[in-house]
């Protein structure tokens, strides 16, 4: 036996050794790439895997970690508007000077605490509306014929392809007391004299769910595509009525889909800016508005970068508990 | 022993007495989706405790008609009858009869004693009265320790099992079974096949089966009916559609078999003659046949019921064809011998390999006589 083997070997090296140092030869650039990589114990697969984690990195970790940074600095009228927080003393000490008062700010004024529950009010509100306008379309969608799918999910689509400051400029047109909605509301005589809707919540309820619906339809849509229509006909089967085979397998199937699609509208927004400014009133208060005052208006960096701060720990938070639920109920299911 | 115990068990074939009432009545029943018609003008009778299989290859309409009778599909023109009550226009969740699907449909988001008390809390039953008919179905399919497992966590034979129990558990007054088996590899299912005869059996409801298989019909169904482009080609005991196709198509459908296209010589009470075509070879059949003399019919011969030989056959003048040997397939238990007579047609014969294989006789371009009893051949006229 161990002849052979050893003759199968020795038969197989030089042919191998061959093809690689023509390889060499021809590609000598990734040659070296992929020599360097392999000296530092990097291969292909954890390359591969390194490229989104660098993206991360540089494109969100990196920036997470300046606001962190401004958000403990003192506010200065400088350029740039804060104060270092590192300081060379006799060329010996590093100075650390870590300013809470930001943050303590956040809770002393009333603003600061009303601007992120009246931010959170009108998120949650604007999701549950979005998620009870985009299921029924969605559900249509997919139950729809297969061939007008896609003509469908096109239509869905197609706003993307106007810029969403025209068509929240749009909105105005339609809100204001003299635009198109009280138009025809005073000509079919519903009302006598035109509603005061822009510049109220009510606008901003209407920007956001307008703009954020395709956000909800198109998880939702690809979740109940996907689902088995004989499930609907077995539970028929076995008794139930349509209507209840909805709530009993429908919705609990389409439960991802739902979580996926609510938090594609609530995160962005918790933080939308351009909506209640164009739609909202001097009234509306809300989180994206008071930071974009600090920043512009006030100059006040190291203040906005708290408000930031705090901002994606209050979404980070239930995001990660309900990651974690998820998990342990998956052990669970498993056990 | 087990003659015995056959021979003393009366029969049970309701279909054949005249005052037997059935107990599922498919009446003139037409479906037609657009132009296509799926079913065209069917009318059956299902009796109570039948095991009835729908037999027939796909697109045949077959399914279509079990949809029908679960209330998924409602007729374009006839009536669907089950147990005396008209339900042809009566939705799905108020139909005495449960369905297992060919996907099984089980509900991914329940436990297996979820999925099977599903049906059952749709009745507003009793908790405790739920919980026992769950654990009994799960001892029926021997379930009993995956109860808390959800259908992804299952094999294919599992969730089977586990969709049989859904279906039965309501006690429906039939069940009916979507191609149930189709999922499983050969062995299981023909292990399953008994099991379902077995519980079909124990629990006395009346199962309508659909499938393509038609081993599958044969092992577990008390009738078959098959169908082809939305008619009902023939409805028969396994047996009977086997030994007595009504049509070609039926006997090309159910196993292997050799047609041979002749003319009648002579009818007799109890026999015919019938010359095969392009040759003398005449062939007689055991049974009378319903034509007039020198109409062209076909003779059906299926190729287990034929003997191949090298010399002639001592009554060799009749029932008898010569030919040549062009093929042999050799497939362990039998061989299978490819014929060629002398105006070109190939005739199949198998025969039982009761020797080893390296005493055969019979070899390649070896000239032979195949013959056959005249019971082995089927007069059909269509």
């Amino acid at each position: 036996m161990m002849p052979e083997q050893i003759n199968v070997q020795t038969d197989k090296t030089p042919r191998n050794g061959g093809g690689i140092s023509r390889m060499v030869r021809e590609c000598r650039p990734f040659i070296w790439g992929a020599k360097v990589c392999r000296a530092y114990g990097l291969q292909g697969r954890s390359i591969t895997v390194a490229i989104p984690y660098l993206w991360m990195l540089l494109l969100f970790m990196a920036p997470f970690l300046i606001v962190l940074k401004v958000s403990f600095s003192e506010i200065r009228i400088a350029i740039p508007p804060y104060a270092p927080l590192f300081q060379f003393i006799d060329n010996s000490y590093i100075q650390i000077t870590l300013q809470l008062k930001n943050y303590a700010m956040l809770f002393k004024d009333a603003l600061y605490v009303n601007s992120y529950l009246s931010s959170l009010k009108i998120a949650t509100i604007s999701t549950i509306v979005t998620l009870a306008i985009g299921y029924p379309i969605a559900y249509a969608m997919a139950r729809a014929p297969k061939t007008w799918r896609l003509t469908l999910l096109m239509l869905v689509i197609l706003p993307f392809w106007t810029s969403f400051l025209i068509r929240v400029y749009a909105w105005i047109a339609i809100l204001k007391p003299e635009g198109f909605l009280n138009m025809v509301l005073i000509w079919a005589g519903v009302i006598d004299k035109p509603l005061i809707i822009l510049h109220t919540d009510w606008a901003v309820y209407i920007g956001i769910v307008y703009s954020y619906l395709p956000f909800m339809i198109l998880p939702l849509y690809a979740n109940l595509e996907k689902m088995d229509f004989s499930l609907l006909e077995a539970a028929s089967d076995l008794g139930c009525p349509p209507g209840k085979t909805f709530w009993k397998i429908t919705f609990p199937l389409s439960m991802p889909g739902v979580i996926a699609g609510c938090f594609l509208v609530f995160i962005p927004a918790v933080g939308e800016f351009v909506i209640p400014d164009l739609l909202g009133g001097s009234s509306t208060l809300m989180i994206g508005k008071t930071l974009w005052t600090e920043f512009f208006s006030n100059r006040d960096w190291p203040l906005s970068s708290a408000v930031a701060v705090v901002l994606l720990l209050l979404l980070v938070v239930p995001i990660v508990w309900f990651q974690r639920y998820q998990a342990r109920r998956n052990i669970v299911d498993v056990v | 022993m087990g003659g015995e115990v056959t021979k003393s068990r009366k029969v049970w074939a309701p279909w054949n007495e005249a005052d037997a009432k059935p107990f599922v009545r498919i009446e003139n029943v037409t479906k037609k989706f657009g132009s296509f018609t799926a079913i065209d003008n069917v009318t059956l009778d299902i009796y109570e405790r039948e095991f009835f299989s729908l037999l027939g290859p796909s697109g045949c309409g077959k399914t279509t008609l079990l949809r029908m009778l679960a209330g998924f599909e409602t007729p374009t023109s006839g009536r669907v009858i089950i147990d005396g009550e008209d339900m042809s226009t009566v939705p799905p969740h108020k139909r005495p009869v449960n369905m297992m699907f060919q996907s099984y449909a089980l509900f991914p988001h329940m436990t297996v004693e979820q999925n099977i008390a599903f049906g059952l809390k749709q009745d507003r039953m009793a908790k405790d009265e739920i919980t026992e008919r769950v654990g009994k179905m799960l001892k029926l399919v021997r379930m009993e320790k995956m109860a808390k497992r959800k259908p992804d966590q299952l094999s294919g034979g599992q969730k089977q099992r586990v969709a049989l129990a859904r279906s039965l558990a309501k006690k429906p007054k039939i069940l009916l079974l979507d191609e149930p088996l189709g999922a499983l590899d050969k062995k299981l299912r023909e292990e399953t096949q008994f099991e379902l005869v077995n519980i079909q059996e124990t629990l006395g409801i009346t199962f309508v089966i659909v499938t393509h298989d038609q081993e599958e019909a044969m092992t577990v169904s008390s009738r078959i009916a098959v169908m082809d482009h939305g008619y009902v080609a023939q409805i028969a005991s396994p047996g009977e559609i086997y030994e007595y196709p009504n049509s070609r198509q039926v006997a090309e459908f159910i196993g292997d078999v050799n047609i041979i296209e002749g003319q009648i010589t002579e009818i007799r009470s109890d026999s015919a003659t019938i010359k095969i075509k392009g040759t003398d070879v005449p062939v007689e059949t055991g049974r009378s046949v319903n034509a007039t003399a020198d109409e062209w019919v076909w003779v059906a011969i299926r190729p287990e019921k034929m003997i191949i030989s090298l010399d002639a056959p001592k009554n060799g003048s009749i029932n008898c064809i010569a030919g040549k040997v062009m093929d042999i397939g050799y497939l362990g238990k039998l061989s299978v011998y490819h014929v060629r007579m002398e105006d070109g047609q190939i005739i199949i014969v198998t025969q039982t390999n009761r020797m080893r294989e390296t005493e055969r006789t019979i070899t390649w371009d070896d000239l032979v006589h195949v013959s056959w009893s005249p019971d082995a051949a089927v007069v059909l006229l269509s």
